[in-house]
Formats: structure tokens, C-alpha cells, sequence
């Protein structure tokens, strides 16, 4: 996060204007796509992709990852790391119970 | 000079480069996202699990939702616009930015309120085989208002819904017993009521509103907007902090002000990334 003298600040502020008028867009394009009349595979993938968009805005622009010390992104690929494990747990008790019941 | 020193909080560390007040807000945030994390896996697991599930837009309120979306949106905003009032070291622009965002923060909780509290005003009661509730012979559980349940009364007085669930058939979708009530929300003025009726208490099996014990729907929702509610509150009380009593350090030390601001705004960032996920995953998918 370069932006130290009044220049650059204004620069920044310019950034944050935008991202905040695409967040909002996308927020409404959210809710206006989940109208759709879509499979539910469709809908999670569509809905998810908006939102990890959005997340990337946040993250990248206003808590400034965009450029920041190797030290955060180290901290936050163990992070990463993890929380893919945890979100791949309830897949793995779903293969479990297939094997056990033959059933999804 | 011998109280001890807590170093590197206004110049970054010469190791992790940064201050260690903003690693530590990191790694604060890291164990945050295992925290959330948890829950949105358990969330896929009871869902994945579930023989039928309700549709989030149908029992829960998306407009106000949507409400909150852009308040919290708008707040993150101006939160970083705080932060930049501290680099142009100008009180003023900080104050009025942090105070809005300290405002938004409070509508963001009044709205919450609004969505919550129907939910707890508005009871379902499924019916043992074989009762027949007058008005009602064809359906196994019907949604509405409470009027009375005085435990002296071996009967309660209920208030049905004139828009009742569409029932299931058993087998149709998996789960009998489990309603499709629609729109629980917004339908608690009276006007939405049919006229109030006796049901013996042998005749129920269950009677409760649609808070959190009422489904594992209503267990989730309630359970991770609870939790992102608590977070709201936590980024109040540090952002008032900083509002109010702040204003010292700001004069004296502005280099190490600006930092904590950077670390509050992190944390509320954070805050609303988390409602990033959180409203369409509950709400509209």
C-alpha cells in the first residue's frame, strides 16, 4: 500500500470509488441472477464466482493485498491451504457414505 | 525509561516487513476465516445430507438482506476512507468518515433486528396422524400466530396463516413432515391471520416458531448471521473506540494512529467479506 504523499492518496481514493461502484453493481447482479430459473449446480457456481469477486475486490483493493509484504501472503496460503481441507470434508463424508450404503 | 517497550508499532518490522500490530491483525484474521470456515463446511454437510431443503429466498427476507448488503458495502467504504484521512492527517475527514461508519454499523444491526424478530413471533405446529383440526382436516402441520398458550389449558388458541404451507406429499420429495411455509417473514400483521382456533395439546406433536430449534435450516441461518452479527458488534465498540477517545492519539503519534485505523478497517473488511459469502449462500441459492 505505496500512498504517502497527497498525490498518490488521491490516486488511491479513485480506486476505492471504483471498486465500491463495482461491489454494488455486483451486489445487485447477485440477487438479480439468483431470479434465474437454473439448475441448482448452475446457480451455486454462478453465485459463488460473483462472490468470490467480490471478495477479490475487497481483499485485493481495501485491505490492500494488491501490495502487500510476502510475510501476510505466507500467512494467508497456509490459510488458503486449510480451508480448502475444510471445505473438502463434507465431500469426503459423502464418498464415505456411498461406500457404506451404496447410495449418494 | 524502564517500563518495558512494545516495538515495531509505528515502523514495520525488519523481518515480516510490516508492524506487528497489522501481522497480528493477520494472523487474528487467519483463525477468523478457520472459524467462518467451519461453520460454511458444516453448512454444505447438513445441506448435502438433507433430504429436502427450503429455499433461502422463500423463509428469509432478501430485501432486507440486500439492504444490509449495501450498508455493509458502503461502510467498508468509508472505513478506508478513514484511513485515508489519517494519511492526509486531517481529523476532520477522519472523524466524519469513521463516524459514518460507525453509523452504518448500527443500521446494519437495526435491520438484522427487523429480519430476526418475525421469526420468533411466527410458530408452527405439526399435528399427531389421525388429528383432524377443523378447517384444517388435510394438512399435517399448519404455520400462524400464537394467541394463547396458557399451560393451566389443555388446548392452545392459534391463529393459522391464510397462506398455508404446500404440503408434500410423503414420498414426493423425501420429506413428509418438513413444510414448504412461505414467507415467513413480513406476514405478522393481523391482516394475514384466519380467524383464531382451539387445537387440543394431544393433537400436537410440535409446536415451535422458526427460530433456531425450529430446523437445521433455521439452525444454520440464525447460527452464522448470529455469529457475523457478533462481529458487527465487535467492530462497533473498536470503531467507537477509536471515534471517541481516539482523538489523543491522532495529535500525539499519527503514524501509529494510522495503523491501528488500517488494523480496525482489516478487521472490518474482513467483516464484510464474510457477509459477501454468507448472503447468497443462505439466502438465494
Amino acid at each position: 500500500m505505496g500512498g504517502h504523499t497527497v498525490e498518490e492518496i488521491k490516486k488511491e481514493v479513485r480506486v476505492y470509488i471504483t471498486v465500491f461502484v463495482s461491489l454494488l453493481v455486483l451486489s445487485i447482479a447477485t440477487v438479480l441472477v439468483s431470479k434465474l430459473d437454473v439448475s441448482m449446480t448452475v446457480a451455486v457456481i454462478i453465485g459463488m464466482a460473483i462472490a468470490s469477486l467480490k471478495g477479490t475486490l475487497v481483499a485485493c483493493y481495501f485491505m490492500h493485498l494488491i501490495s502487500e509484504k510476502k510475510a501476510i501472503y505466507a500467512v494467508l496460503i497456509i490459510t488458503v491451504l486449510f480451508f480448502a481441507v475444510l471445505m473438502a470434508l463434507p465431500l469426503m463424508d459423502y464418498q464415505s457414505n456411498e461406500a457404506f450404503t451404496g447410495r449418494a | 525509561m524502564s517500563a518495558p517497550v512494545i516495538r515495531y508499532i509505528d515502523e514495520p518490522h525488519p523481518v515480516t516487513g510490516v508492524t506487528n500490530g497489522k501481522f497480528g491483525l493477520w494472523l487474528f484474521l487467519a483463525s477468523e476465516v478457520m472459524l467462518f470456515g467451519a461453520l460454511f463446511s458444516s453448512y454444505i454437510l447438513l445441506r448435502v445430507g438433507a433430504k429436502s431443503w427450503p429455499d433461502g429466498w422463500e423463509r428469509l427476507n432478501v430485501p432486507l438482506a440486500t439492504a444490509n448488503t449495501v450498508v455493509l458495502i458502503t461502510s467498508s467504504v468509508t472505513m478506508v476512507m478513514a484511513w485515508v484521512g489519517c494519511k492526509l492527517n486531517d481529523l476532520g475527514k477522519f472523524r466524519f468518515y469513521m463516524g459514518i461508519t460507525v453509523a452504518l454499523s448500527f443500521v446494519f444491526l437495526v435491520i438484522k433486528t427487523i429480519e430476526y424478530k418475525p421469526k420468533f413471533e411466527h410458530y408452527q405446529v405439526y399435528f399427531y396422524d389421525g388429528a383432524t383440526i377443523p378447517g384444517y382436516e388435510e394438512l399435517t402441520t399448519i404455520t400462524g400466530h400464537l394467541e394463547e398458550d396458557d399451560f393451566e389449558k389443555d388446548y392452545i388458541v392459534f391463529a393459522p396463516d391464510k397462506k398455508q404451507p404446500s404440503q408434500t406429499l410423503p414420498d414426493a420429495e423425501g420429506h413428509g413432515d418438513h413444510d414448504h411455509a412461505e414467507g415467513d417473514h413480513d406476514d405478522h400483521g393481523h391482516g394475514h391471520y384466519a380467524d383464531p382456533i382451539q387445537i387440543n395439546r394431544y393433537d400436537i406433536k410440535r409446536l415451535t416458531n422458526f427460530g433456531p430449534a425450529h430446523s437445521n435450516f433455521y439452525a444454520i441461518y440464525f447460527t452464522m448471521t448470529g455469529l457475523h452479527g457478533l462481529h458487527v458488534i465487535g467492530g462497533i465498540v473498536v470503531n467507537l473506540y477509536f471515534l471517541l477517545f481516539g482523538a489523543g492519539m491522532f495529535r500525539s503519534n499519527i503514524a501509529q494512529f494510522s495503523n491501528r485505523i488500517e488494523c480496525a478497517g482489516l478487521y472490518w473488511h474482513f467483516v464484510d467479506l464474510v457477509w459477501i459469502f454468507l448472503f447468497p449462500s443462505i439466502y438465494l441459492l
